[in-house]
């Protein structure tokens, strides 16, 4: 085997943990998602019954808190692996792909928070949409880590473009609680929050907080899933780059010798 | 050099540059203004509509304009390897935030001041409380500068930061706007007592991005 041969091999071997989790937990946790999400299905659509007030659209519910907590917890770990990141001793190239992968998956998540809400809102309140501080602060939220994602997708040199990405990370999660307030005190100055006001707002209880508590734990094993998926695949594009560069680099130096020795 | 004197020295070349140079003069103050005029023509004018809503409308006029005036902050570093030297003069990445800042604040508060009196004039509002202007002005000023330097110098050296700029900053700087808009609603014809809180805000935004800008410029000013 020739040097170059040689080095070729150990550089991908070293490049070969491009899993975020163990490929056996990792189809452990697809199954039990996708069982969760059935299950979430059943019980949202006919197991729990229809809400007294708002009737079948309360259904939506069971989707949408479980996809806003999604989408907190994914910027919670963004802002965790970007932390990571810039901490000189666990720095590691994984903590930004977490940083960048949880984005992802959080920024889509949102997405579907404010379209579900939206659906919700025109059946219970007859509007698509209302100047509600919860309603505002998600649409920020989405924003802030689309321009996140935005500034990821420019590249550059990988080691720069990373502390780049992280500070940005932290930058917008430091902003995420003075949104929050701001907004929160902008609306509950002019008017009380009447839909949202927790006096208002029954207790769910049986079955009804059980399908809840299900869609939660469904959307969480989904996390888990999507980001481990979403991560191989960004860890095996990196690697692409390097690795065709390199066939071609043995490609050409074999075909100079063959050459070269006739 | 103390700190102080860097900061100086980095806002007072911005600020030459800009004085011999004057394209915040002669091109950001003139788009502002036109935004004025803009808000007047998709708005009806007559009906005392423009008055009412006056200080949101100075305040996106002022935010366009400020992004135009933080483009051109780090435009000017781009040209003739002035970053390369700036980097070498061995000023702390902390100085050249704050020096950039300052001279972007200073920028902002010429513009705020011109537009200020625009919306008085073309709009027609009642002015209640001058201290609840100028303090949220130069709070609200403050945060700007402050979150614009970052954000500017993060995108600075990329392909598309002028797309990219106003994508990141302006979800950033909701507060900013919330709180200077509701402050100015105060100062202009409202009650002033109410504006203090959210001038309050606007300090607290205001440091928490100056101390995160002092913080975070320097890897991003050396590395990129």
């Amino acid at each position: 085997m020739s040097q170059r041969g040689r080095d070729q091999r150990g550089r991908d071997q070293g490049d070969q943990n491009t899993r975020l989790l163990n490929p056996l937990v990792a189809a452990g946790i697809g199954w039990a998602t996708l069982v969760a999400l059935v299950l979430v299905g059943l019980f949202g659509l006919w197991g729990a019954p229809p809400d007294k007030v708002q009737g079948d659209a309360q259904r939506l519910m069971y989707l949408h808190v479980p996809t806003a907590w999604l989408a907190y917890l994914a910027f919670f770990v963004t802002a965790v692996a970007s932390a990571l990141y810039l901490w000189p001793r666990t720095r590691a190239r994984v903590w930004d792909r977490l940083a960048g992968v949880s984005a992802e998956v959080g920024v889509i998540f949102t997405a579907l928070t404010l379209v579900l809400g939206s659906l919700w809102g025109r059946a219970v309140w007859g509007v698509w949409w209302a100047w509600d501080a919860r309603l505002v602060t998600t649409a920020v939220l989405f924003f802030l880590y689309l321009g996140y994602l935005a500034l990821r997708r420019v590249s550059g040199d990988p080691a720069t473009g990373a502390k780049r990405n992280a500070i940005a990370a932290l930058i917008a999660f430091i902003d995420v609680p003075i949104v929050h307030f701001s907004v929160n005190w902008w609306r509950t100055l002019h008017q009380q929050a009447t839909v949202f006001n927790p006096a208002l707002n029954p207790e769910i209880h049986g079955v009804m907080a059980a399908t809840l508590w299900l869609g939660v734990l469904a959307f969480t094993l989904l996390y888990v899933f999507l980001v481990d998926r979403r991560y191989r695949l960004a860890a095996l594009e990196d690697g692409l780059d390097d690795r065709e560069l390199d066939r071609a680099i043995a490609a050409r130096v074999g075909e100079v010798q063959t050459t070269g020795v006739s | 050099m103390s700190l102080a004197g860097e900061v100086m020295l980095v806002a007072g070349k911005d600020l030459r540059i800009e004085a011999r140079a004057r394209v915040t003069v002669s091109q950001v103050l003139p788009f502002g203004a036109i935004v004025l005029l803009l808000f007047a023509f998709a708005l009806d004018p007559d009906r005392g509509r423009l008055a009412a809503v006056a200080p949101g409308l100075f305040w996106v006029a002022v935010l366009l304009a400020a992004l135009l005036a933080i483009g051109r902050s780090f435009g000017i570093e781009q040209q003739n390897g002035a970053r390369d030297g700036l980097r070498l003069s061995g000023i702390d990445g902390a100085a050249v935030f704050l020096g950039k800042t300052v001279a972007i604040g200073v920028q902002l508060l010429a513009l705020e001041v011109v537009l200020g009196l625009g919306v008085a004039a073309l709009y027609g509002v009642d002015v209640t409380s001058v201290p609840v202007l100028i303090l949220a002005g130069l709070a609200a000023t403050a945060g700007l500068a402050a979150t614009g330097t970052l954000f500017g110098v993060l995108a600075a050296g990329l392909r598309t930061r002028e797309t990219l700029l106003p994508l990141l900053l302006l979800p950033v700087i909701t507060p900013v706007m919330l709180g200077a808009t509701r402050a100015f609603e105060s100062g202009l014809g409202g009650d002033a007592s109410q504006a203090w809180p959210w001038i309050a805000l606007l300090g607290l935004f205001a440091v928490l991005y100056l101390s995160v800008g002092v913080l975070a410029f320097g890897p991003l000013w050396e590395d990129t």
